[in-house]
């Protein structure tokens, strides 16, 4: 009956390596190539994987529409919000320099935050344009 | 060697498309274009585009595949025969496309160090940009540092389409289509009720 089981035993081994490999992507991006915006499609894959193959009621379990919809908006915010915190702390907007003792290192930890923030917009749109589709079928 | 690979790959690409253009069936057009951005990506990556390789491979491939094959799932699968011989739209396409190859003869040749755009700010972000913010990756730097408003547009762009799509599919439609029919519905019954 069961004749999916190559098909599912092989989505559930592979989907810890691909939550991995965006982790990687973003927190690597700073050295090698990627950042958020591939990271961020390379986690929504992960559940749209996880949704085509187990069906979208069990990827509602690890990724609830309320909360992909959040994260939608939430992205943009902690990207703007970078710029405006700068902008307390008396620089201009998106001026990461006044965000650690150096410069340096308050560049590194705005580009740190910047690419959060893309991450969590770019994942939740796609996962959110993908249940809306779903839904839509049904 | 790298010639060989080149040339290989372009073929491959004219293939697809030429392909994806004679394709009726919307599923094999579907497949044809996620074929023809691994292409792409190859390509990219051979242009040592690497984070565009992997952007194109991501998206290209692997999530608009699934959004098409998503939308194909409301549609028919198969493109209906047009009509008429499009005469003009292969004209315009035929007089674009070699206004574009006319445009690159005025380009500089492929890869020179004295290009325009090798000379502009580029210098000055590859030397500065391990002193300045400590990140290798200069890609990243340009686009998150020096280039961080571009930055905030597309996530910007990223989230208003997402709220399309969503507004689209979701929003009105169906649910709004049955609440009228509901109150219709409703207002139908209490008008034969006073009948």
């Amino acid at each position: 009956m069961r004749l999916d089981v190559v098909l599912r035993i092989g989505t559930k081994l592979v989907l810890p390596f691909m939550l991995l490999f965006a982790l990687y992507v973003q927190f690597h991006g700073e050295y090698g190539p990627g950042g958020g915006f591939q990271a961020g499609v390379i986690a929504a894959g992960m559940v749209i994987l996880y949704a085509l193959v187990f069906g979208v009621a069990r990827a509602k379990l690890i990724a609830p529409q309320r909360l992909v919809e959040f994260m939608v908006p939430l992205g943009v915010l902690i990207y703007a919000g970078t710029g405006v915190v700068t902008m307390l702390l008396g620089q201009n907007f998106l001026d990461y320099d006044v965000l650690d003792h150096t410069a340096r290192h308050g560049r590194e930890r705005g580009i740190f935050w910047v690419e959060i923030g893309v991450l969590v917009t770019v994942a939740s749109t796609m996962i959110a344009i993908f249940y809306a589709f779903v839904e839509r079928g049904r | 060697m790298e010639l060989l690979i080149n040339t290989a790959l372009l073929t491959l690409l004219a293939a697809v498309t030429i392909g994806i253009a004679r394709q009726r069936n919307l599923f094999g057009a579907i497949i044809l274009a996620g074929i023809y951005s691994f292409l792409m990506a190859s390509l990219l990556i051979l242009l040592d585009a690497v984070d565009v390789a992997m952007t194109e491979a991501s998206v290209g491939a692997g999530v608009s595949t699934v959004f098409l094959l998503a939308a194909l799932h409301l549609t028919r699968s198969l493109e209906q025969k047009s009509m008429k011989t499009p005469v003009v739209p292969l004209f315009v396409a035929l007089c674009v496309g070699a206004a574009l190859v006319w445009g690159t003869v005025g380009l500089s040749p492929f890869g020179t160090p004295d290009a325009p755009i090798h000379q502009h700010v580029a210098p000055t972000y590859l030397t500065n940009v391990v002193k300045d913010s400590g990140v290798p990756n200069v890609v990243t730097a340009i686009l998150a540092d020096y280039r961080g408003f571009d930055t905030l547009g597309e996530t910007v762009v990223i989230f208003t389409g997402g709220i399309g799509v969503m507004l689209l599919l979701r929003g009105s439609g169906r649910k709004r289509r049955e609440e009228r029919e509901g109150a219709e519905g409703k207002a139908g019954a209490k008008s034969e009720n006073e009948a």
